[in-house]
């Protein structure tokens, strides 16, 4: 048997493929330079519009008149030449291509590091830079060299106060943050098949922070079940016996809510190390931690409550902004002291709405804490939207035990 | 081809935020962020550039697909790049916009030292040492020759 990742690309690890892309996106950061390779290669059409989606997240609305000029060529361009647009409000690329786009088998590219976020649909998804995503436009379609794999196990089921999240940061932390390079990670057991499908995105998301080309699950009933809810069909792919370059366990019953502190993602540990450290920040959301349940799980916490530092969330999309409106989720953050986005990557890469001051200190359910990333002079710890919930009501890092 | 140049020794995880940070993306103007290149690392090392030979420890270019990173380098005259490993989308980056890069897992950095390499021969000679390093394959030196994948790519049509 072959891993996903080799059945997918159809040919075993180590091969060099060229391969149709199902699927290619990129976002107003990197669409700017996609276009300027793609005008420099002197193509009149786009070899498959239908195929091509453009998608505004990074700095959404525009933060000044050089941003809002860059993307005003990138809207013109995506107008005249009719591929997938979604204007700023929409939402993150990754998470508009969750919700009934990318489908169990595919080849997708996104010029995005985190495009790995759509492997836990069962696709082959990965990021790549923007001459590359020019080539796929003139061209549809791009070379890969099939990774070699490493497997996850995840034994038993979540408890207590450990989320998708902490499962993400427990990896990365065993791996270290070459861990997984050139290579893919897939997630098995029964305790991957436990998860949802929200749950899946924020793991694989997180991949590309081993140096991993993808992350991916399995499609099975769980999968068949969200891509339904778009009217899409879907069946299961066998599990199969894949030569794996290295196999880990996780155990999930064991695991507890972990903080990765500044400033690599691979600095993780048990959140109860950094109880007390004062923060000045909290920040929810991003391609990470801005889906529906990352949101109500922190609205649970702290509903009724006030935050104790300056809070802010911003949802991964419009319909995850529309469904916590509809539910009540909203207005419970909203009482709660929170400061609420528009839909987008927020201040995650460290643009706008929300960067942090010299010295200050934040906590944030993003996937980064690189130094300087999110603020000149600040520091970064990540975590799960119950830890930042935690957090955020005391103040300091705070544990969710008890409160989740 | 074999390329030269004087080394500037970096350490491990070089991410892309440090080789050029996401408050200078947003502008075409390729000098800004040869100007700005690992500004928040050591600011005095955007002037050490050019006809640099940056030899870097693993995993170099972690981090964000940013294109901005490997052409802030070459912008700035950065002659090739040498580490163990590199993150996957900053090597394919590299190589796209033709800037020279090889994995060599056993070179030892000796500031400002001349360093020679030949990206097809698959060596890196440090002050006079020599050791191996991986050959690009014909495809990568193919893109390399033409400058990178744009005039590669207007080439194969």
């Amino acid at each position: 048997m072959s891993t996903l990742s080799e059945r997918i690309l159809g040919a075993p690890a180590g091969s060099f493929v060229d391969r149709a892309v199902n699927r290619a996106f990129v976002h107003d950061g990197t669409g700017v330079l996609t276009l300027e390779a793609w005008r420099r290669m002197e193509r009149e059409r786009l070899a498959c519009p239908e195929r091509l989606s453009m998608l505004f997240d990074h700095i959404t609305p525009a933060n000044n008149s050089t941003t809002a000029a860059l993307q005003a060529e990138l809207r013109t361009f995506a107008a005249e030449q009719g591929l997938h647009f979604s204007d700023i409000g929409g939402g993150i690329c990754h998470q508009l291509m969750s919700e009934g786009i990318v489908c169990p088998g595919e080849v997708v590219v996104g010029a995005d590091s985190h495009s790995c976020t759509l492997g836990a649909f069962g696709a082959f998804a990965t990021g790549v830079g923007a001459t590359d995503m020019a080539a796929i436009w003139a061209s549809g379609s791009t070379w890969f060299r099939v990774p070699e794999t490493i497997a996850i196990h995840l034994e038993g089921q979540l408890r207590g106060a450990a989320e998708a999240k902490d499962i993400a940061l427990d990896y990365v932390r065993r791996l270290g943050m070459d861990g997984g390079t050139y290579q893919a990670l897939e997630f098995l057991g029964e305790g991957a098949g436990s998860l949802s499908m929200e749950n899946r995105l924020t793991i694989t998301n997180m991949a590309v922070e081993t140096g991993a080309k993808t992350g991916l699950f399995y499609a099975d009933a769980v999968t068949a079940y969200y891509l339904g809810e778009y009217g899409i069909r879907t069946l299961p792919q066998a599990v199969g016996e894949g030569r794996y370059a290295r196999e880990l366990t996780l155990d999930l019953d064991d695991l507890v809510p972990i903080i990765a502190a500044p400033h690599r993602v691979d600095k993780g540990a048990p959140v109860t190390e950094f109880e007390g450290v004062e923060i000045d920040q909290v920040f929810v959301g991003t391609c990470t931690n801005g889906r529906y349940e990352d949101l109500a799980r922190f609205a649970g916490i702290v509903a009724g409550k006030k935050v104790a530092v300056r809070t802010i969330v911003v949802p991964a999309s419009r319909s995850v902004l529309l469904k916590a409106a509809e539910t009540g989720v909203l207005s419970t953050l909203i009482e709660a002291g929170c400061t609420v986005g528009p839909p987008g990557c927020g201040p995650c890469l460290g643009a706008h709405m929300g960067v942090l001051g010299e010295g200050e200190v934040g906590l944030s359910t993003a996937n980064r804490n690189f130094r300087n990333r999110m603020g000149v002079g600040a520091e970064y710890y990540l975590c799960s939207p119950s830890t930042a919930a935690a957090s955020a009501l005391r103040g300091a890092i705070a544990s969710p035990e008890g409160l989740a | 081809m074999t390329l030269q140049g004087n080394a500037v020794c970096l350490g491990a995880d070089i991410d892309t935020d440090v080789i050029i940070a996401g408050r200078y993306l947003r502008t075409k103007d390729r000098r800004i962020w040869a100007d700005h290149v690992f500004e928040d690392l050591d600011p005095a090392l955007a002037a050490r550039m050019k006809g640099a030979v940056i030899i870097a420890g693993p995993n170099f270019g972690c981090g964000s697909s940013r294109e901005q990173a490997p052409v802030a380098l070459k912008e700035a005259g950065v002659v090739g790049v040498i580490a163990p490993s590199f993150a996957r989308i900053f090597f394919r980056n590299a190589i796209n916009v033709g800037l020279p890069l090889m994995e060599c897992a056993e070179v030892r950095c000796r500031d400002a030292a001349p360093v020679s390499f030949s990206p097809e021969g698959g060596w890196v000679e440090v002050g006079g040492v020599r050791h191996t390093a991986t050959p690009l394959s014909a495809r990568m030196l193919d893109i390399l020759r033409h400058g990178g994948l744009v005039e590669y790519w207007r080439r194969q049509q």
